[in-house]
């Protein structure tokens, strides 16, 4: 498997580390509440088909990623920085 | 026998060989199988289940039979196909599965009993009585069935893994490839032309048929010098071994098991190599036809035969006959012909009339046995129209069709699809992103229409690169259509083979059947058929075919069982290359290692890191003793330890003090320029994740330490939290662990010998209990923090590493010279049980700053990562297990770490539970056992009796629970 | 006062020279990190240039030659190789001194391209990696900076700690990659 990492290009997988689903970017207010925290923390879709997960090219640049790919074709669409893909959509 | 006048191996190179114990002698290069039917061997290997004599099947990587042992001791290679080992001088082979001999094999008797040794038969005998497993089934069935055994040595051998890039990755050397990789290179594409064999050509180095006026091995050898003058990476001996996602492949080459005397040569080298477009052009498989007597030494594929005549210049026999339904049987008829061979008969099972040929040819006619003994066929059985005839011959060859190698296409998950035209599967299209099949594997089998389909290969790949596709004349070649009716197996008394290599016959798959186990992938597990380490490359499709008929559907209703990576047998070995020894994992090495080993210092591991764990001196036997000595060293005048390995992060930036104060519990936006302060980070869950002093240099400017262990994932989760939570916060991160060399100087003394080695002395109004700053060390700039781990009067001293190991000498011969010296890891431990400062032991994961003690750290004023998921009801509370000091009240008795706690008279049950023991050790400043663990509700118990309980080493202790901190609990020796 | 005397990371270990390869330690001088903060890539990049002739290199780049080098090394950061750095720098970047956490190593002669694509999972083709180019990536598990300089002339930073294990990887490449063109 190879990733497009935004800043040092296409890397093998060996690079990367998985780092779960990038819902871990929305993180909740300290108020939101038990369930939201829950939520955040904890529940996860299994998607069959796209899938957006965070991705850390540790052994790389160190950029963490958003990486939008597809779980049953394993085609890998796009891999953003984590840091500007926060609040693109 | 060898054939006069035949064959393209380089005859002016003799070379002996051993085959069991006898010496032969072969063609350099040649393949241990043509050397082998050179010297009239015919009975190779005992198969599998029944020992059946076997000879040799095929010409190639596919061969299930002739599978042999190279090599002795621990560099013995089992199960290697004689089809591809090539011979050297001093080679020597041995047969397999076979007791005591080859020719006379007591485990044959197993084919006696082969009606009770059929399909299930493992599953429904050896069902019970389960004892019975591991005394009896096991040993007896792997002794009877089985195939080459490893040495059971650790591996001497050199394996190597490599990386590899390309524009365009060409699978197979036949045809088509070479066509496909000089029209691709030509255009100006980078590209890895890989074949298994070891010279480019494929099928045209077996075949008699010209290209563009040439010889096949011609034109293929003057192909290949144009693809090494264009620069295209010509790997011969390479097996493309799987399709992996974003077009990865992985390839086996054979590096050094061609050769005699091999050095530093790796035996084998896994490549994984990227290439942005692929052709497969694998090639097809002969397929056997099942009758009855078919595995018998002698009886072999055509095409195999052809390369073996045509290629190696050798024949099995003089007296072949051959059984097919193509033309393939005529083409091989008049391959003998020309090499002087004589054709017994010709057994074309197609119908019409007979074609004009100086041989006996029955058509419609099919081969319903073999005659012969243990050496091979010496006849066969023939039903024609008319009735059985029987013809003497010495080889049968057999062609049922050849089936495309579309494996690669179907490691993603790919189905092929059946073509009826040709009785085949073929590669389902763009079953593999970036890759294309063409040629015989995708079902063309003419060389003409291979030579069109790798040109139009390239050029579809070219187009894709954004290349030029230039123009390009196909080469003429032969061009006759393939046709064929299909035949898989022959009706009649007697086994018929399709699974060789497990000893799966036709009977065993109707009888899966029979017994509802009709799925094709039910079928293979019943059977194994298909499950040898050729996984059924010559027989799966006939015996998905002989199950579609017995359930009385369609071959592509049945569909085929899964093709998985790899294409054939890569050694563990090699794939798990360089990681033997050393090579396991990086050996991370302080500055004062060397120094700390001539010291005799027995290293630990911690992490990747390895550190002393103690210093042993003259007059002293036992750890304990070292370990005692170090502690009252320390306690008592001073020691040294290397503190390197800590982690230490640079947090750099405007905002450097607003992320502190997020990541960690307590705030760090208080701290003053110059001084350390103790941190506890969370994780989001609300559990403890790591702790560790945080030292502010500058306004902006702080360096963090973090835990040994967790320094990895600290400076992770550091860069998650600014990167993804807040991207806005201004400031910058960097690991300088490996910059400083770090040395704790810890005890009454510490200062004495620290000022002996500053420029400028310090005292305690310059540099109070946790103080920090930049100081003139014996001339470097160095860092000095006052912080203590031991609970003694302490400093840690870092100079950069260049300098680590001379500070280490000169801080260890001051502290000796103070009645002190250096402590390892046994003592800091000790140190800090006693001082009730915890370790990973303690924050293991499950434990929160509440269990610790710690719960008042999280700052109320601010949000900080964990602190929402802390406050849950069930992470704080007297139901908790809450950190204790633990003593056992019988001063000679020692706790156990990892042994359970329980209230005084009650049941020892995982009910009653109320906690553990997480560090042990012996106190030599206290003089007795102390313990660090947890126990629900402990901090409202110091002074209860519980009992520790280890069931796994039979122990009980009565013990004290008391307040964690056991040593100066005001900080008097600290701050004195 | 005593002096402390210093000791290379390799010290011992190098050089080694296997057919036409060899490996050697290199003194790079002070190695510097630099990351510039939010928003004053620019004014590092002005500043770098004023001060020591080079600019801030885009990823993946070396600037500079000879004693004084700038080769990108991670997001937002790069390494000064060479000179000490000058403090003005400081107002634009988180500045770390980094000259002894690395071993510094030169990987020379025919073939070093295929040793280090026994190790490095990156593509270094000329035609895709050239002189003047760098990378972060790992040789065998160890993290690294790869900076080509010349066709066959590799600069490798690997932690200081580790240089024992890089030093026995790049030995097993090298003594099989010479094996393989049968020297």
């Amino acid at each position: 498997m190879r990733l497009p990492c935004p800043v040092c290009g296409e890397r093998d997988l060996r690079e990367f580390t998985y780092q779960g689903d990038a819902v871990r970017l929305e993180r909740p207010l300290p108020t939101a509440g038990g369930d939201a925290w829950d939520s955040y923390l904890h529940l996860r879709d299994n998607p069959a088909g796209l899938t957006r997960d965070l991705w850390q090219h540790g052994a790389g640049c160190g950029a963490w990623l958003v990486v939008t790919r597809d779980t049953v074709s394993h085609a890998v669409h796009s891999a953003v920085l984590a840091r500007e893909a926060r609040h693109a959509d | 026998m060898r054939i006069e006048g035949k064959g393209q191996a380089e005859r002016s190179r003799k070379v002996r060989f051993q085959f069991d114990g006898r010496w032969m002698e072969g063609v350099e290069g040649e393949t241990l199988a043509a050397a082998l039917m050179a010297n009239d061997v015919r009975l190779v290997a005992r198969s599998f289940k029944y020992h059946r004599p076997r000879g040799i099947l095929t010409a190639g990587s596919e061969e299930p039979n002739a599978l042999v042992t190279v090599g002795s001791g621990a560099a013995r290679d089992p199960n290697v196909r004689a089809t591809v080992q090539e011979i050297y001088d001093g080679l020597v082979v041995e047969s397999q599965n076979r007791w005591p001999s080859l020719n006379w094999d007591v485990m044959s008797l197993n084919s006696l009993a082969a009606p009770f040794l059929g399909a299930g038969f493992y599953y429904k005998t050896f069902m019970w009585p389960r004892a019975f497993w591991e005394k009896l089934y096991e040993p007896v069935i792997r002794r009877a069935a089985g195939l080459g055994a490893l040495s059971g040595q650790s591996c001497t051998e050199r394996y190597e893994k490599a990386y590899a890039f390309c524009d365009l990755l060409v699978i197979g050397a036949g045809p088509t490839g070479l066509m496909a990789a000089l029209v691709a290179a030509r255009a100006g594409a980078d590209v890895i032309l890989c074949d298994e064999d070891s010279t480019p050509g494929g099928r045209l180095l077996a075949e008699r048929g010209e290209v563009d006026g040439l010889p096949g091995p011609e034109w293929a050898a003057s192909v290949v010098a144009k693809l090494r003058d264009l620069g295209v990476r010509v790997m011969t001996r390479t097996t493309v071994t799987g399709a992996y996602d974003q077009g990865t492949f992985g390839a086996l080459e054979r590096v050094a098991q061609h050769r005699a005397a091999s050095g530093d040569l790796p035996r084998e080298c896994f490549w994984r190599i990227a290439a942005r477009r692929a052709v497969l052009a694998a090639g097809a498989l002969e397929r056997p036809v099942a009758f009855a007597g078919n595995d018998r030494p002698g009886v072999m594929m055509a095409g195999a035969l052809r390369a073996y005549v045509n290629r190696w210049g050798v024949a099995p026999g003089k007296d072949i006959a051959i059984f097919g339904n193509s033309d393939d049987v005529y083409r091989t008829a008049e391959d003998l012909i020309a090499a002087g061979l004589k054709v017994a008969a010709v057994v074309d099972s197609r119908s019409g009339p007979p074609p004009e040929h100086p041989y006996p040819v029955y058509r419609g006619a099919v081969v319903t046995g073999t005659q012969g003994g243990r050496n091979g066929v010496s006849g066969i059985r023939i039903k024609t129209a008319g009735g059985e005839v029987r013809v003497k011959a010495d080889t049968l060859a057999m062609s049922g069709g050849w089936n495309p190698s579309v494996h690669l296409s179907c490691h993603m998950n790919g189905r092929p699809v059946w073509r009826d035209d040709i009785a085949a599967f073929v590669p389902r299209e763009g079953a593999v992103p970036g890759m294309t099949a063409v040629g015989a594997c995708n079902g063309v089998f003419t060389t003409r229409g291979c030579l069109e389909a790798g040109v139009s290969a390239a050029q579809v790949a070219l187009r894709d690169l954004g290349l030029d596709v230039g123009a390009t004349t196909v080469p003429s070649a032969e061009d006759v259509p393939y046709q064929i009716e299909p035949l898989w197996n022959v009706p009649g008394k007697g086994r018929a083979w399709l699974d060789f290599q497990n000893d799966v016959t036709v009977k065993d798959v109707v009888q899966a059947a029979a017994e509802n186990f009709r799925s094709v992938e039910h079928m293979k597990r019943y059977t194994t058929q298909g499950m040898a380490t050729d996984q059924g490359k010559n027989s799966n499709v006939a015996a998905l075919a002989v199950l579609a008929d017995t359930t009385g559907r369609g071959i592509p209703e049945t569909g085929t069982t899964t093709f998985r990576p790899p294409y054939s047998p890569v050694a563990i070995a090699a794939m798990g290359a360089g990681a033997q020894g050393h090579g396991f994992a990086p050996q991370r090495l302080t500055t004062s290692h060397v120094a700390s080993v001539a010291r005799g210092a027995p290293m630990i591991e911690a992490g990747l890191w390895y550190r002393s764990s103690y210093f042993p001196r003259e007059g002293e036997r036992t750890w304990r003793q070292f370990c005692d000595r170090e502690v009252g060293m320390v306690r008592g005048a001073v020691g040294i330890c290397d503190v390197s390995t800590l982690g230490k992060i640079d947090i750099q930036g405007p905002d450097a003090a607003a992320f502190l104060d997020l990541v960690y519990a307590n705030t760090f936006s208080t701290l003053k320029e110059g001084r350390v302060r103790y941190g506890l980070m969370l994780r989001e869950d609300g559990h403890v994740m790591d702790d560790g002093t945080t030292a502010r240099l500058g306004p902006q400017h702080y360096v963090m330490t973090t835990t040994t262990a967790a320094a990895g994932a600290v400076m992770q989760h550091l860069e998650f939290v600014h990167q993804c939570l807040v991207p806005q916060m201004n400031l910058r991160m960097i690991s300088v662990t490996e910059q400083w060399a770090q040395f704790a100087v810890a005890g009454p003394r510490a200062r004495e010998l620290v000022n002996g080695v500053l420029a400028a002395p310090i005292d305690d109004a310059t540099w109070p209990f946790m103080a920090c700053g930049e100081v003139d060390v014996a001339g470097v700039r160095g860092r000095l923090f006052r912080i203590s781990f031991s609970g003694e009067h302490a400093y840690e001293i870092a100079v950069p590493a260049r300098f680590g190991a001379a500070l280490f000498d000169l801080l260890v011969t001051r502290a000796e010279a103070f009645g002190g010296g250096a402590y390892g890891m046994e003592a800091l431990n000790v140190l800090r049980i006693e001082k009730g400062h915890i370790t990973h032991a303690e924050i293991h994961g499950r434990t929160t700053a509440f269990d610790i003690g710690m719960g008042r750290m999280i700052a109320p004023g601010k949000d900080c990562i964990g602190k929402a998921m802390a406050a849950r009801p069930g992470l704080v509370g007297p139901r908790r297990q809450q950190m204790v000091g633990l003593q056992p009240l019988d001063a000679d008795k020692s706790l156990t770490a990892g042994a359970q706690l329980f209230a005084q008279g009650a049941v020892v049950a995982r009910e009653t539970n109320e906690g553990y023991v997480t560090s042990v050790c012996h106190s030599p400043f206290l003089g007795h056992g102390l313990g660090l663990g947890f126990l629900r509700d402990g901090r409202a118990r110091h002074g209860e009796v519980v009992r520790m309980v280890d069931q796994l080493r039979g122990l009980e202790v009565a013990c004290r629970v008391t307040d964690p901190v056991r040593v100066d609990p005001d900080g008097g020796r600290l701050r004195g | 006062m005593v002096e402390l005397m210093t000791k290379s990371p390799c010290a011992g270990l190098l050089p080694i020279t296997r057919g036409a390869l060899s490996l050697s330690e290199e003194d790079a001088g002070t190695v510097t990190s630099l990351a510039s903060y939010d928003g004053q890539a620019g004014a590092l990049s002005e500043a770098l240039q004023a001060a020591h002739g080079v600019s801030f290199p885009a990823p993946g780049r070396v600037r500079g030659q000879g004693g004084t080098l700038c080769s990108w090394s991670g997001l937002d950061q790069a390494f000064l190789i060479g000179p000490e750095p000058d403090p003005d720098l400081s107002r634009y970047a988180a500045v770390t001194d980094q000259s002894d956490a690395w071993a510094v190593v030169r990987l020379t002669g025919a073939g070093c391209e295929d040793v280090l694509a026994r190790l490095v999972p990156v593509d270094l083709r000329l035609r895709v990696f050239s002189p003047g180019q760098s990378a972060r990536s790992l040789l065998g598990h160890l993290p690294v900076l790869l900076l080509r300089q010349e066709v066959e002339s590799f600069l490798i930073l690997a932690f200081r700690s580790m240089a024992g294990t890089l030093v026995e990887d790049l030995d097993t490449a090298m003594s099989s990659v010479t094996a393989r063109s049968g020297g």
